[in-house]
């Protein structure tokens, strides 16, 4: 940020962009069904015939693998523009609601209706995707955006920079690059809503600025997803199944990655052969050459990766793994068997490449152990035991669940994301994102008929009794009450 | 009992799994209903005390209102409580998705003085129907109904895990420094910055159900009879609900020129009929707002404009129905939320111009237009925003239970009543 608190070199503060925004929002053009649809196709455009570009950005950013570049950003950020370009006219429209005895004769419908301002701060790990996808749902629902990427990943946020503006309304969509400065002069602007992807820490930070406009936030956070593997699974398959849920989405740098593992004592040993077995075949011998895993993201958080290693209480624990290259920033697959609860390692998210495995005595354990660590973002559970599945579904409280399966749910448009407690509030996703950037206006139609006096002074005993029946839906009070009856 | 241990015992109850099972929750919701019919007469004597309400607002705006929403969610609660299956995309397959709404933990509530029992009882219900433990800060400016509620909520409720908790602001600052799972604060936007700032340490999701000036506005009728209907809904809207001091109660009026002296005319007679005296009409809450809306009315250019009413009571804290015409638009009864018997009228050359006025102020919780007029309402709808729009009426959406209720902008977020409060207190695991 230039000295003078302008966001970058010529350009404006974030004050005059902020009243900028104001203005050409409430010149109503975004509103229109017009106007958001053309936005939406810029965007599906830009991922069309910039995919290149867009994977040589995260490649640069995190040697992202392509195949998952694809898989996990550019073809889920397709899908999400598509669908909301499908779906969008059926979403806008107002929603009619069954009025109520209480307030008879009259129509009640919801009407949904932009918020205004919207400010997206987007992370590192998945830098297209977890940028664009809240752009897309704010657009939808009629919004003007600013996009803040993040610094943390300079090529996806230099891309953004370059690119957004000649595939969309540059006037009512904005994006703002930086650091903490830029951060912050956005933060002291008032928002109609602030959505941010990131950690805890700043989740409290951008909650608190936030409150100074009373400008609702949501907040998608982190947290340890347990993964729970009980003793009657098919091995194979597991095991397959967590790998690609940890090391094939962003070398376990993703919100969502299983972050460690609970399984039984005796079962443990022989899941880690799997696991062993399963990697050796997905990434060879040398996992730190495979081009099919990403890199950490930079020195800082290799070292954070590397002391959570280093800790004394995991001495002796590696089985599988734990090479390092630093140079490159990569750090191989790693399991860690029986680690101790007090290691740092189970004390915060990892958000990276290594992998421990906890061991309980009895299967059933597993839910003190996730119930004593705050909420996490996602569960997953592996097992053929109905009882034991629906106990987990009534027990373990997280932002999302699944099944004999890791990950997948985030593909999935019809499940709201998002997380509670210390993993965030308020979701997102397709329908829920349209929703999570409108305003539900309730709007009630009465005409000059129906008139019931009973509302209004002077007080009487007949109409108390007529106001008694409307209330408690008593017809046939009602009834009498209007006829002047008295109620036996 | 200190507040720790109330927090602790809510925590512990919530964390039994009690509170989790479709019994606890309708047998909480039972409860309740019970203790609104039997004690009726004492609820209505303690918002006397407190607000001068007389005794049939007080059924009608809060004992019946909440027996209307506990009835609803009684009836409800199964088919809300129910798993949503949610089709899944191709790369999903083989598997089945599920949506299933879970509690959010130990909820607490800060309920406001203007309709001390229905704005305890309303979120209430929502939060214990979705399974939460909750804790309830009535407020200490409507004394005889918290500790009316503080009296008898125990009798009739898991003591265990609803709890009420009565003080003021040091009671409140305490409370904040506890984790909650939910934050449902109903009140000013000063105190709801301090809530929302309070609940980011913990990252605590926060409803604020605040205030704000809520317009009306009144086309130029012809019909005798709609003018008639306008006119009792009119006044029933700005003093038959607590006198003014109710978050969607009229602020203020806006009409055309031509049309202002038919609506002062009527709204005189109706005063003069229904409104006469302290009887007929709620009390001011205390001294502090009492001081506060006679200070709005000795400015002098406000008070020129006073065409009717205004005269005050200090000692029974009463204040005339008054009403206003024209009153300077940067005056501060123009520019901050009246919460009492004022009713400014302000003039306009055409009716469409009410849209550019309430659009340049900050957004209300209710707008209320009386208009024949299709495509005005239009207008209305598309260009305006806020909480709700009622056509014709006032006050009664909040009656109704299809509709979410709740404010944006600087009138609050996050919406309540029937579903919508269930949905609010739940999270939705998939």
């Amino acid at each position: 940020m230039a000295d003078d608190g302008r966001l970058a070199a010529g350009g404006e503060s974030a004050g005059e962009l902020v009243k900028g925004l104001r203005e050409n929002y409430y010149s109503g053009r975004t509103k229109t069904y017009k106007w958001r649809a053309a936005q939406l196709k810029g965007i599906l455009k830009m991922i069309d015939e910039k995919e290149e570009e867009i994977m040589a950005a995260l490649f640069e950013d995190l040697s992202k693998p392509k195949l998952e570049s694809f898989a996990h950003e550019i073809s889920l950020a397709r899908s999400a523009c598509v669908l909301a370009l499908k779906e969008l006219h059926r979403w806008m429209k107002p929603e009619k609601v069954s009025s109520m005895l209480s307030v008879f004769p009259s129509s009640a419908e919801i009407v949904t209706e932009p918020l205004g301002l919207v400010l997206v701060i987007s992370a590192w790990n998945y830098p297209f995707l977890l940028a664009i996808d809240p752009v897309i749902g704010a657009i939808s629902a009629g919004n003007t955006v600013v996009l803040k990427p993040s610094e943390i990943s300079p090529s996806t946020s230099a891309l953004f920079a370059r690119l957004l503006p000649d595939y969309v309304d540059g006037s009512c969509i904005k994006v703002v690059e930086g650091s903490i400065p830029e951060t912050t002069a956005l933060l002291e602007q008032k928002w109609d809503k602030i959505l941010y992807t990131g950690n805890a820490r700043v989740g409290r930070i951008i909650m608190s600025a936030a409150a100074k406009y009373l400008t609702p936030v949501i907040l998608e956070l982190g947290g340890k997803c347990p993964v729970v593997v009980d003793s009657d699974v098919n091995l194979n398959v597991t095991s397959k199944r967590i790998a690609v849920g940890k090391w094939g989405s962003n070398n376990g740098q993703a919100c969502i990655a299983p972050d460690y593992i609970i399984t039984t004592k005796s079962f443990a040993p022989k899941l880690a052969e799997a696991l062993k077995i399963t990697l050796e075949k997905f990434y060879g011998e040398d996992p730190l050459k495979s081009e099919d895993l990403a890199r950490v993201v930079n020195s800082n958080h290799f070292a954070r990766l590397t002391k959570l290693l280093d800790d004394e209480k995991l001495s002796g624990k590696i089985v599988h793994g734990g090479m390092k290259d630093e140079k490159n920033l990569k750090i191989a697959p790693t399991l860690l068997l029986d680690v101790p609860h007090d290691s740092l390692i189970m004390e915060e998210e990892i958000f990276g490449p290594l992998l421990p495995i906890i061991t309980v005595d009895n299967i059933e354990k597993c839910f003190d152990l996730i119930n004593s660590k705050p909420k996490p973002l996602a569960a997953y559970l592996f097992t053929k035991n109905k009882k034991l599945e629906e106990k987990f579904v009534k027990d373990v409280s997280s932002g999302g669940m699944l099944i004999n399966d890791t990950a997948l749910h985030f593909a999935n448009p019809n499940f709201p994301f998002g997380g509670v407690g210390e993993s965030g509030m308020g979701s997102y996703h397709a329908k829920f994102s349209f929703d999570a950037f409108s305003h539900k206006k309730a709007v009630l139609h009465r005409s000059f008929a129906g008139e019931v006096s009973a509302r209004y002074p002077p007080y009487t005993t007949k109409k108390q009794k007529f106001l008694r029946a409307l209330l408690t839906g008593n017809i046939i009070g009602l009834i009498l009450a209007l006829f002047g009856w008295p109620k036996s | 009992m200190e507040v720790a241990q109330i927090a602790g015992e809510a925590r512990e109850a919530f964390e039994s799994g009690a509170t989790r099972s479709y019994f606890w929750r309708k047998s909480q919701l039972r409860a309740l209903k019970e203790l609104l019919l039997e004690k009726e007469a004492e609820i209505c004597e303690a918002l006397r005390l407190d607000l001068a309400k007389n005794r049939f607002e007080a059924y009608r705006d809060e004992v019946g209102l909440m027996v209307k929403s506990v009835d609803c969610a009684l009836w409800n609660l199964k088919k809300w409580m129910a798993a949503r299956k949610v089709d899944l995309p191709l790369i999903c397959i083989p598997c089945s998705g599920k949506v299933v709404p879970e509690p959010l933990g130990v909820v607490l509530i800060f309920s406001s003085w203007n309709f001390p029992i229905g704005l305890s009882l309303e979120p209430l219900i929502g939060a214990v129907s979705a399974g939460n433990a909750v804790v309830l800060k009535s407020s200490e400016l409507a004394p005889a109904s918290s500790s009316f509620l503080a009296n008898n909520m125990p009798k009739y409720l898991d003591n265990k895990a609803v709890k009420i908790v009565e003080g003021g602001s040091d009671v409140g600052e305490q409370l904040l420094e506890h984790k909650w799972d939910k934050i449902f604060f109903t009140g000013s936007q000063r105190v709801g910055r301090t809530v929302m700032t309070a609940a980011a340490k913990h990252l605590t999701p926060v409803a604020l159900e605040l205030g704000g000036k809520c317009p009306a506005i009144v086309d130029s009728l012809s019909s005798s009879r709609d003018i008639k209907v306008t006119i009792s809904r009119l006044a029933s809207g700005k003093w038959g609900s607590s006198s003014g001091q109710a978050c969607i109660g009229i602020d203020y009026v806006l009409v055309e020129e031509k049309f202002a002296p038919v609506l002062v005319d009527f709204l005189k007679a109706k005063i003069k009929k229904y409104y006469t005296g302290p009887e007929n009409i709620a009390r001011i809450v205390n001294k502090q707002h009492f001081q506060r809306l006679s200070n709005l009315l000795n400015n002098p250019s406000v008070a020129a404009s006073v065409v009717h009413g205004g005269s005050l009571n200090h000692d029974i804290l009463y204040i005339e129905p008054a009403i206003l015409l024209d009153p300077p638009l940067e005056s501060e009864i123009m520019t901050e939320e009246i919460f009492g018997p004022l009713l400014p009228i302000i003039t306009l050359k055409k009716i469409e111009d009410s849209i550019r006025f309430i659009k340049e102020r900050p957004k209300a919780l209710a707008i209320y237009a009386f208009t024949h007029d299709e495509k005005l309402k239009k207008r209305i709808i598309e260009e305006t925003s806020s909480g709700s729009i009622t056509f014709n009426d006032t006050i009664i959406q909040f009656a109704c239970d299809s509709l979410p209720f709740g404010g944006i902008g600087q009138s609050g977020f996050g919406k309540y009543h029937g579903k919508f409060s269930f949905d609010l207190f739940s999270h939705e695991n998939q």
